[in-house]
């Protein structure tokens, strides 16, 4: 067991691209930690220089109390899981367990008992004969983790290892790595595009972005409190809805949509609004075009004086218990850079796209207009010009 | 170029081409037609062309002097005289030559699949200072014709020592340009991270290449093997240059005097040929199912 420490890498390929850039990163002995963000935002470099299977250009790695910079992957104690698993295709699963062992010298006794162990514990025993070629790619995956484990490494790194599965192993196999986390507390570094992944997972999440961390933090708390407005569209599914807004007296609005918040500061903003926290307004809620509200001493408040918007519904999406609601509303639409389809979601429309969750009972018809409300301390402002969060 | 719409492409089986594709019978359909595959109405006459020689040597082989002098050749034999081959085997060092030989190939093609390797694996996956340039550097001499070299390499080889030894067969050609080529190419198409997976279990470098590279490399060395063995076993001119004792010769250049010491016997030299001949059939009935393989994936992949 160990802990990692990252001191200002800085990982920069030929050709002059900064994969990582001063990336700091403490991970104390035992955590689950995950790297999350889009592709290409050096999650997977900073992976494969805690492998050695790169270079830093500066900065420090240390592995437990070693400084590993010079030192060579087979010495570092480590154990990975590829992307692709890359199993050795030419060896049966025994073999490719024992590899590491053997390559390690261990006795043959020792390799043939821990082998035996570990495949019991990923039930393998049955596939011990069969080469990768003939497995199923579930059980790729657990060779895979296997092999990684048989050698009781110190640290644990895993590039990816579920994207490859289909959802519904991918959800059972999330689970199991949870649970084998517990059991053997192995230090973890875990790479991953998918959210939900990095949100069931981690003990911590850091959100990588241009080879920077965003943020870091446990996934609740960095759910709940996105520090600049990348943070808040990557993390939470469906994204959270983030308008272009004014503030000035303490009186923040964007669009329709108008409240009270003490001390920010006057100027332009970025109103965040998480789908969850949007609640379709009950009384006369579902409306006709024609009498829609209109004027503009009529401000709009719910009932009860939520700050409201009005929404115009064109897709709904059931999902059983809740539906998503994507509609359109008044303002302006704001990127947060973490889209992953940058066309799609701004579209050519004047008007701002919102998605929102209603309970399957209120679910509206595409068509409708809606008129949806939200609880003050529960919108999320943001600085337009630096991102970063206003408290 | 004018390009084919191919029933066969995997755009094919889009709807909108299904109704246009219907009343034309599939490549398969029209296959059926035939007992055996359109190609080989081609195939066939050329393969009876390239083995006509053969056979005429074999019968050659089997014939009297004077019964081999008939023109035209005939392809069936006057006689079964496997005296010939006896003889062949009591008035030359013939065993010597085939041994020598056997040595010389043997040993050459061991040093290509080593040396090759080595390098080859280097040029592929290490980075070091000058990487591109030294491998244009090899790949170019592949452009130098032998006859330009082979001044250079006799007097290297001579103030060695080795002229008229068999070392002065083997050790030129330990290594080649077109062998370290071949390997590269082919471990370029490895998936890396089965290295790294290795290299991360514990193996060097040295291991990772010859205990996870080269054995996935089969179709590769299988494809080295033959060609560095056929070049080897059919060299006439660098023995010739190089060798003059007859014990030292190798079977391509022994061959040669039966035309001087035996006044052409033509029926003696074809005995010694169809000998000579065993071991490289031999090898491609062997090897063949590599070798198509190797070539089809160094085509496609390099």
């Amino acid at each position: 067991m160990a802990d990692i420490a990252l001191q200002n890498v800085t990982k920069e390929f030929p050709g002059g691209t900064f994969a990582l850039d001063d990336l700091s990163l403490d991970v104390p002995d035992g955590e689950f930690l995950i790297l999350v963000g889009p592709s290409g935002c050096g999650k997977t470099t900073a992976l494969r220089l805690i492998a050695g299977l790169e270079k830093p250009t500066s900065g420090q790695i240390r592995i437990g109390e070693r400084l590993v910079n010079g030192v060579s992957p087979r010495d570092r104690d480590i154990a990975m899981v590829f992307q692709n698993y890359a199993l050795y295709p030419h060896m049966t699963v025994y073999r490719n367990l024992a590899f590491g062992l053997k390559e390690r010298r261990t006795p043959k006794r020792e390799i043939d008992r821990r082998v035996r162990e570990i495949s019991t514990v990923l039930s393998l025993d049955e596939l011990l004969k069969r080469r990768p070629a003939q497995l199923s790619g579930g059980q790729r995956q657990r060779v895979a983790m296997g092999r990684a484990l048989v050698r009781e490494p110190k640290v644990f790194l895993l590039d990816e290892p579920l994207s490859n599965l289909d959802a519904k192993l991918r959800v059972q196999m999330r689970a199991e790595l949870k649970r084998l986390h517990q059991k053997l507390g192995i230090t973890t570094v875990y790479v991953t595009h998918d959210q939900v992944e990095a949100m069931t997972l981690a003990d911590r999440i850091v959100v990588m972005s241009a080879g920077k961390a965003l943020q870091i933090g446990p996934p609740q708390e960095v759910f709940r409190r996105p520090a600049n407005i990348f943070v808040a569209g990557f993390i939470g599914s469906p994204a959270m809805n983030l308008i272009r807004g004014r503030a000035s007296g303490g009186q923040v609005s964007a669009g329709e949509l108008s409240f009270r918040r003490d001390g920010v500061p006057d100027g332009d903003v970025v109103v965040g609004l998480r789908p969850e926290s949007l609640t379709p307004l009950h009384g006369d809620h579902r409306s006709g075009p024609a009498d829609r509200p209109s004027g503009p001493g009529d401000r709009p408040s719910g009932p009860g004086g939520l700050p409201s918007l009005e929404l115009d519904v064109d897709l709904v999406e059931p999902l059983g218990e809740s539906a998503l609601v994507h509609g359109t509303v008044a303002g302006t639409v704001v990127r947060s850079g973490a889209e992953e389809e940058k066309e799609i979601l701004v579209g050519a429309s004047s008007r701002a796209p919102v998605t929102a969750i209603f309970t399957a009972a209120d679910q509206p018809k595409s068509g409708e207009r809606v008129r949806i409300g939200i609880e003050p301390g529960r919108i999320y402002l943001f600085d337009s010009q630096t991102g970063q969060a206003i408290p | 170029m004018i390009i084919q719409p191919s029933t066969d492409a995997p755009g094919a089986d889009i709807p909108t081409a299904d109704a246009a594709r219907l009343p034309r019978p599939t490549a398969r359909e029209r296959d059926a037609a035939f007992l055996f595959s359109r190609w080989h109405l081609v195939l066939i006459p050329i393969a009876i062309a390239m083995l006509i020689p053969m056979v005429w040597m074999l019968v050659t082989s089997l014939e009297t002097l004077n019964q081999t002098r008939h023109f035209p050749p005939e392809l069936l034999p006057h006689s079964v005289r496997v005296r010939n081959y006896t003889d062949v085997l009591r008035d030359a060092p013939f065993a010597r030559w085939f041994v020598n030989t056997m040595i010389v190939t043997v040993v050459t093609v061991a040093g290509n699949l080593l040396f090759c390797s080595l390098a080859g694996y280097a040029f592929a996956r290490i980075k070091f200072f000058g990487r591109e340039v030294v491998f244009i550097l090899i790949l170019a001499t592949l452009m130098i014709p032998f006859q330009v070299v082979m001044i250079p390499t006799f007097l290297i080889v001579r103030d060695l020592g080795m002229i008229n030894t068999l070392g002065a067969l083997i050790v030129p050609n330990l290594a080649g340009a077109f062998g370290i080529f071949l390997l590269r190419q082919f471990f370029r198409t490895l998936p890396v991270e089965l290295e790294e997976a290795a290299r991360i279990d514990g193996a060097s470098r040295l291991g990772v290449l010859f205990k996870i590279v080269l054995p996935l490399s089969g179709p590769a060395l299988a494809t080295l093997t033959v060609i560095t063995f056929l070049w080897t076993w059919n060299d006439f001119l660098w023995p010739l240059i190089t060798i003059y004792t007859p014990n030292n010769m190798t079977l391509q250049l022994g061959l040669t005097t039966f035309q001087g010491t035996h006044q052409i016997s033509t029926n003696l030299l074809m005995a010694a040929n169809v000998m000579s001949m065993l071991p490289v059939l031999l090898l491609f009935f062997l090897a063949q199912r590599f070798f198509i393989r190797g070539i089809a994936t160094t085509g496609l992949k390099g």
